[in-house]
């Protein structure tokens, strides 16, 4: 017992001692400073500009990014003050945010670095396949109280979301519920259960037929209900899935963005270029977005 | 010169023992104070009548506290209502009752239940006691202010039965031999003798159980469903609900330092606060009144 507990020790202390020294070297091979970007932005894309960073980091030692949140808004804000490199926005930039930029002499960049689609899902015991928009806003305001109300059987609808914190509920509140129009003051119904994980979104539909949610579509799992989503009762009922958002056809999906003042040059244009590689790519998959190819 | 050196660590130690008592009271203060100041902008930030509506949906600046404070009341009063009748007859049967060799398996056993971890039994009520609610009682959803109140009144029975077990174990023999002696059953005994007698102390359990039930988070935040839905009458104890603990869980990991939000938190942190020191004064001044009367009983 004990002896095995040294032997991991001296492992530990080994493989740090041979972390170093691999810098050490390489450092002295390219005498190169570290260079820092700055990506702020975004609450929902901070978590996915967070693992590129670190995982760039990791390929590359020499460029370090810093990373931080505090909204699409503080992000294009401090790109217009020019203290960021990059900002990341979950939505594209405002016409006057734009006159900001050029006001200060540069233009802003826009490079579209993954996409964001909702899944609604329900307990696969539930007959209803395919709901509207305009009907997905009702149940949640608590305008439609029965399944039966929506071609389903006599049941009642239990609603599930996100806690209000999360980037997703905000986006749902707005895309659907409100249905994009931001004059709209509806609210989610209080009877409305706030969950904090996708994991008791996830418990709760398996087992109760009457549950309704929505989460990211990395989330989704086989043993839940997708529902088809349309933006009019006679529209194309789309089931969300990385073809259909890339194709624009699912209706609650949203591209994500990082922003440049001008276009990137040295190491933030590599930067870009990597995130926009299959190999970054595949970290939006594993953070539940859709990747943009 | 051996006595003054045993004097020295006579003062040490009685000077370290004072302030470990002392500690206590300055813990107390220092929190009070902390959430005050945290707490106390929001009355200048948030009007009463937001604060006094029942609607909780901090994001677009809705602050209504009563459903927050009735869903914390209604989880409390019915883990009460189970603790209670469990906790105070398990310590009857194993103080009372068992043999003396049941009671040396049992009283360990419970003490171990009580240091079961929270999150583990929001899971199993997460996962199973929820669905079966709801397919027993018919119900939209499993997760509701029963599931809340059936999990932590299982974590609450463990403290109210271990304090009232001492406090039962604690009344001298010749009060039971007298009663039998008088020809009382041995239930009359118990009933009219032995836990009266005892009633400080059981009293003190089940103040401990409540402040366990209305302190937990955990739990009530896996089981609850945490819809902010304002009390509506009995039914409500089969509907979600959101508990103040639950909302400054979930909420505070996210919220802007300094918003208003924030203080609003803080805000539900001293209701919190001033809830619990409301149930402990009125337990405390109970047991005072009682252990008056006895002495003039006894004078």
């Amino acid at each position: 017992m004990n002896k095995r507990f040294f032997a991991i020790i001296f492992l530990f202390f080994s493989f740090i001692v041979g972390c170093n020294t691999s810098t050490n070297t390489s450092e002295s091979n390219l005498p190169q400073e570290t260079t820092y970007i700055e990506n702020k932005g975004s609450d929902t894309i901070v978590n996915l500009a967070l693992a590129w960073a670190e995982r760039y980091n990791q390929m590359i030692p020499d460029v370090s990014i810093s990373v931080t949140g505090g909204g699409s808004g503080t992000g294009i804000a401090a790109l217009i003050n020019g203290t960021v490199d990059i900002a990341n926005a979950s939505r594209s930039i405002k016409p006057e945010e734009i006159e900001a930029i050029k006001a200060n002499g540069n233009e802003p960049v826009e490079f579209v670095i993954a996409r964001d689609a909702i899944a609604i899902v329900i307990n696969p015991q539930n007959p209803v396949n395919k709901l509207t928009l305009q009907q997905l806003s009702d149940i949640y305001s608590g305008k439609i109280k029965n399944w039966k109300e929506v071609g389903g059987e006599d049941r009642p609808i239990v609603r599930l979301s996100r806690e209000t914190n999360s980037g997703t509920h905000v986006y749902f509140l707005e895309e659907v519920l409100r249905l994009g129009d931001s004059e709209k003051k509806t609210l989610f119904s209080p009877e409305t259960l706030l969950l904090p994980s996708s994991e008791g979104i996830g418990a709760e539909v398996r087992q109760n037929p009457n549950a309704i949610g929505y989460d990211g579509l990395g989330y989704v799992t086989d043993d839940m209900k997708v529902i088809a989503v349309a933006r009019e009762a006679d529209g194309p009922y789309v089931l969300p899935s990385a073809d259909t958002v890339n194709r624009g056809e699912y209706p609650i999906a949203r591209d994500l963005y990082m922003y440049t003042n001008g276009q990137p040059t040295d190491i933030i244009a590599t930067y870009l270029d990597w995130i926009l590689s299959s190999d970054a790519q595949e970290i939006v998959t594993e953070l539940g977005f859709v990747p943009i190819k | 010169m051996d006595t003054t050196r045993k004097n020295l660590r006579e003062q040490i130690i009685t000077a370290f023992i004072k302030a470990t008592g002392y500690s206590a009271i300055v813990f107390v203060v220092v929190i009070f104070f902390f959430l005050m100041k945290e707490g106390l902008p929001t009355i200048r930030e948030v009007s009463i009548s937001n604060l006094m509506s029942t609607r909780w949906y901090p994001i677009e600046d809705y602050f209504g506290l009563l459903p927050l404070i009735s869903g914390s009341l209604i989880v409390t009063l019915g883990a009460t209502a189970i603790a209670v009748p469990f906790g105070i007859g398990g310590a009857i049967y194993i103080s009372e009752i068992a043999p003396r060799s049941v009671r040396e398996i049992l009283k360990p056993l419970v003490e171990v239940l009580g240091g079961l971890p929270s999150v583990v039994l929001g899971f199993l009520g997460m996962l199973i006691l929820a669905p079966f609610l709801r397919e027993f009682l018919n119900l939209p959803t499993g997760l509701t202010a029963l599931a809340g109140a059936i999990l932590l009144g299982g974590i609450a029975i463990p403290t109210v039965l271990s304090v009232s077990e001492d406090a039962l174990d604690a009344v001298p023999k010749s009060y039971r031999d007298a009663s039998l002696a008088l020809g009382a059953t041995e239930w009359q005994t118990i009933w009219r003798v032995t836990l009266p007698a005892a009633r400080s102390g059981v009293l003190t359990a089940v103040m401990l159980g409540v402040g366990r039930a209305i302190g937990e988070t955990m739990t009530v935040m896996m089981v609850t469903g945490n819809a902010p839905v304002m009390f509506k009458g009995l039914v409500s104890l089969f509907l979600p609900v959101r508990t103040m603990t639950a909302t400054i869980a979930a909420e505070m990991g996210e919220v802007a330092n300094g918003s208003v939000h924030y203080h609003v938190l803080f805000t539900i942190g001293i209701a919190l606060f001033v809830i619990s020191l409301i149930v402990n004064i009125t337990a405390t001044s109970v047991v005072f009144r009682q252990k008056k009367r006895q002495e003039r009983i006894l004078s």
